[in-house]
């Protein structure tokens, strides 16, 4: 697939890489001669220089025979313009931006054929604040992500001593909680991935992913580990675009402090929140932490867009007693370091983004990618089609589908109704089928399984 | 040590992919009978089987290729090519030549620099003339590039390497946006033109040997011919229009074929700014050799004036290096105006060799900016090639490779007359070589056995130089890049 991407900061840079990487011709604009001569150095991708809404640098990246346009430049404005220009000029098929501001999210009318031709918008804040409220939601989980609108989840949970399921074999699960299907998709022990069989045994420490229908989560949590306290208080450092988002979602049933150090802001925040209290300050003021009785917070989320900043200060209100530490991070290097020890969950925003985005370049039907544990898995959602003859999957037990190695199917989504996935379950057409890919390499083969085959017998 | 692994991997790789080339000789040995097939067949064997022990321990070992990996396992390249590209030659009892002739005719070959210790071409074995014939075709392009292109395994590391093999100050411009592609799509575009131009020199009355035989040489810029008399062996008008022409189109940047071809129209290389001073280039230097001939009564017909000097300006200006018999014997002020023509070359991203004509654009821009700024002190004024500015990085990168360029050549040039040699030729054998031209002028102008063994090294290091374009290599050779 030929795919233009405009912008070369953070997320344009790692969906190059992604993309790259799938054997896509990525053709990279920027006006920074500078990000795109490492891009360049790096990566397996053409660079082009210039101002991404022009059409002349579109001409010039070869959008006249691109299949897909990925508008991820710092400016709205500028990836709304390209993607008219692409729309109106080239007949681009596939078109996706990335829009910040949520003036313009709002309208729905906005985004069609008449007025902007986008196919996809995606706002990283608001990715990162759904996900974040996900987190808070289940205390205790480490990485939750929705599969079909929401009614099936994935979730990430560390096992603990005196959760009721560890040190037992996954078989006996149905007996410790009637009534309540779930199914293990994988389990990481010191960061080796385990396919979990019946007999495995879960073990404490470790990572177990596992998929369910949104209202078992809890339960299911709880059987891994004893379940943390509901969240009650939230300090929030930053009251960026992410901050106000995060604050109005969950001041309504949470006690939420926003920590802002801008007072023109602050001011501002004051004036958008109903319940939440408004600080103005430094969110790494060890006085103004202790003053704001951060040792009985639940959660403390550092989400400024500096990442020295957030971990340094989310460090000092985890040493300082807040009950679980969260930090913005974006720069892959630094979650590696931090994550697990220093603070609890890091949280990459553009990892939410690409996963996103991925979602629509993909092929096949995959409707849902998410990227695990920070890049190296992938959850998928896909839509089985055809008939018997013509897909690999339709028709099928799960036990006769031949999935690529490091591979499992965790649910499968029929209409309003979750299944979870045993050896006996039969795949019908249209059914959203979740699988958890251990080695990412691998999705391929999984795209390649849920095409519809026109030979295929 | 596991760095290195990844460079002996490609290396070995590279170097089995390479024996192949030895097969197409032993082919031709049998269909002429010329007793040679012997020789090619064993050089197959040789290469191939050190390739696979070079590469076997290490087969499995796959990590990424770093930049600087890529200018070690380019030079290496080169060095291992022309040495095993030399068993063939020096193991032919009819050449008779020494390890330093055998590498110097390989090496010389592959750079397509042209220049040759052999004499007495007409009466070698055919296979022996195709095999020269085909390392020039092979140097043109680059056996990286063709192993980039077929090769999706090198993948990234594809471009550190093609980076460091391709010619020209801007090594970033890619035609498509996988570097695959893009060496397919030269590839294809050099063997296209070969084609063409092995068929017109067929149709214009050479025999089929030769017209793949100098197709090739043409195509790469190299200069070797299958006779003693080079283009001039054939005394025909036509021969000559048609190696100007595909010359000409050998010396132009690959990527303004590939537009041209993309776009089906010829409007790409008029607007480029590089082409269109390359032609200028040649035209001035045509009128002038042609109006000199015409005077100084080398020749009385302007006619034939006209065409021997077009022919001589392309070939040399190109750095191909073909010559029509009566060159050496012209007054000795073209010589001399045509060597120091032929360190402009050719255009970045072409066969060519020499300095490019980018890089002497953009000197001459650069030139004309110190000295307006002279004029106006408070003006801005970018450097400008085209539409296009030109950044004042790419503009100091030139300026360094002119500098180290033209040291290196007052280096070896002394190291030159060191030997022995006198200055003309010892000038023009280094300008020959750097520039990847071939012939030069005094003792050296038909070939080179006048330099003896220490001076063909020099040689062959420049040749090297220059097909590198002196970085490259020179980058391996100081001590900060082999500090961790």
């Amino acid at each position: 697939m030929k795919i233009i991407i405009l912008g070369a900061g953070q997320v344009g840079a790692t969906m190059a890489d992604n993309l790259a990487n799938e054997a896509n011709d990525v053709t990279v604009v920027d006006t920074d001669a500078a990000l795109l001569g490492d891009l360049q150095d790096h990566l397996d991708i053409r660079t082009v220089r210039g101002y991404a809404a022009y059409p002349e640098v579109l001409r010039r990246a070869g959008a006249d025979d691109a299949d897909m346009i990925i508008a991820v430049t710092e400016s709205d404005e500028v990836n709304m313009v390209a993607c008219q220009i692409a729309y109106t000029l080239f007949h681009t098929p596939t078109k996706i931006a990335r829009i910040r501001a949520n003036e313009y999210l709002q309208e729905s009318k906005l985004f069609n054929a008449e007025a902007l031709p986008i196919d996809m918008s995606i706002s990283p804040e608001q990715l990162v604040t759904d996900y974040i409220r996900r987190l808070i939601q289940y205390p205790g989980a480490l990485q939750v992500v929705d599969f079909a609108n929401g009614r099936a989840r994935m979730v990430g949970v560390k096992a603990y001593y005196g959760g009721p399921l560890v040190g037992q074999e996954l078989a006996t699960m149905r007996e410790h909680i009637p009534g309540v299907d779930m199914r293990v998709a994988a389990i990481y022990r010191r960061g080796k991935p385990i396919i979990p069989e019946g007999d495995t045994i879960v073990e404490a420490e470790d990572e177990v992913f596992f998929v369910a229908a949104k209202q078992d989560i809890k339960k299911v949590i709880s059987e891994l580990r004893r379940l943390d306290r509901p969240v009650k208080r939230v300090v929030l450092a930053g009251g960026g675009n992410i901050g106000l988002r995060l604050a109005r979602a969950l001041e309504d049933y949470c006690q939420v402090k926003i920590i802002e150090h801008d007072r023109e802001r602050g001011r501002y925040l004051s004036e958008q929140l109903k319940h939440t209290v408004v600080l103005v300050g430094d969110a790494a003021s060890e006085s103004l932490l202790t003053e704001e009785n951060i040792e009985s917070a639940d959660v403390f989320c550092a989400i400024t867009n500096d990442d020295e900043a957030n971990i340094l200060s989310a460090m000092l209100a985890k040493r300082l007693g807040a009950r679980k530490v969260m930090s913005l991070i974006n720069r892959l290097a630094y979650v590696d370091l931090v994550e697990g020890s220093a603070i609890d969950i890091a949280i990459s925003p553009q990892q939410s983004t690409v996963s996103a985005l991925l979602a629509h370049v993909r092929r096949g039907d995959v409707v849902q990618v998410h990227s695990l544990r920070r890049g190296a898995a992938e959850a998928i959602e896909a839509v089985a089609h055809g008939d018997a003859r013509s897909s690999r999957v339709v028709g099928r037990r799960l036990d006769e589908i031949k999935l690529p190695p490091g591979c499992t199917i965790g649910a499968i989504v029929r209409g309003d109704d979750v299944i979870i996935a045993h050896h006996d379950t039969a795949v019908e057409a249209g059914d959203h089928v979740i699988l958890f890919i251990v080695d990412k390499r691998r999705t391929r083969d999984v795209e390649k399984l849920f095409q519809v085959g026109l030979t295929f017998v | 040590m596991g760095h290195y692994a990844v460079v002996q991997r490609i290396l070995g790789l590279l170097l089995m992919i390479f024996s192949l080339s030895m097969v197409p000789p032993v082919a031709v040995s049998l269909y002429y009978q010329d007793g040679s097939h012997q020789i090619f067949a064993s050089s197959f064997l040789i290469s191939l089987i050190t390739g696979f022990i070079v590469w076997s321990p290490v087969r499995k070992f796959s990590s990424e290729l770093k930049l600087r990996d890529g200018f070690l396992v380019v030079v290496l390249f080169w060095l291992v090519l022309g040495s095993f590209g030399a068993i063939p030659l020096y193991a032919s009892n009819m050449l008779n030549l020494g390890i330093t002739e055998a590498i110097f005719e390989s090496m010389s070959g592959l750079t397509t620099t042209g220049a040759t210790v052999i004499v007495g071409l007409d009466e070698l074995p055919r296979s022996i003339l195709y095999y020269r014939q085909q390392l020039q075709w092979l140097g043109g392009m680059g056996i990286i590039v063709l192993a980039v292109a077929v090769l999706p395994i090198l993948g990234v590391g594809g471009m550190q390497l093609y980076r460091a093999e391709t010619p020209g100050p801007m090594k970033d411009s890619k035609l498509t946006p996988r570097i695959t592609e893009t060496a397919k799509a030269l590839w294809f575009i050099y063997l296209g033109l070969t084609i063409a131009c092995g068929m017109s020199y067929w149709i214009a009355g050479m025999e089929l040997f030769d017209a793949i035989g100098h197709a090739f040489s043409t195509m790469a810029i190299g200069g070797f011919s299958t006779h003693d008399a080079s283009l001039g062996y054939y005394h025909n008008v036509w021969i000559e229009g048609i190696a100007v022409i595909f010359m000409l189109l050998a010396g132009a940047n690959f990527a303004l074929h590939y537009t041209a071809w993309r776009t089906a129209s010829p409007s790409a290389y008029w607007r480029d700014t590089e082409f269109r001073t390359f032609l200028l280039l040649g035209l001035t230097f045509t009128v002038i050799t042609t109006v000199y001939l015409f005077l100084s009564d080398t020749y009385q017909d302007p006619g034939i004036a006209l065409i021997r000097a077009a022919f001589q300006v392309v070939s040399i200006g190109t750095t191909t290096g073909f010559t029509t018999a009566d060159y050496a014997l012209w007054p000795s002020f073209l010589p001399m105006m045509l060597l120091l023509g032929s360190f402009v070359g050719g255009c970045a991203g072409s066969t060519a060799g020499g300095i490019k004509v980018i890089r002497f654009l953009l000197l001459a821009k650069q030139g004309w900016r110190e000295i307006n700024r002279l004029i106006h002190p408070s003006a801005e004024i970018p450097v400008k090639i085209g539409d296009k500015v030109i950044g004042n990085n790419v503009v100091q990168a030139v300026w360094g490779f002119f500098a180290v360029y033209m040291a290196l050549y007052a280096l070896m040039f002394l190291l030159l007359m060191a030997t022995g040699l006198d200055e003309v030729s010892a000038f023009s054998a280094v300008a020959a070589c750097l520039n990847n031209l071939g012939p030069g002028l005094g003792e050296v102008s038909a070939n080179f056995q006048a330099v003896n063994s220490f001076g063909k090294w020099v040689l062959i290091f420049a040749m090297l130089l220059g097909r590198l374009e002196i970085f490259t290599l020179l980058v391996i050779l100081t001590p900060t890049f082999w500090r961790k």
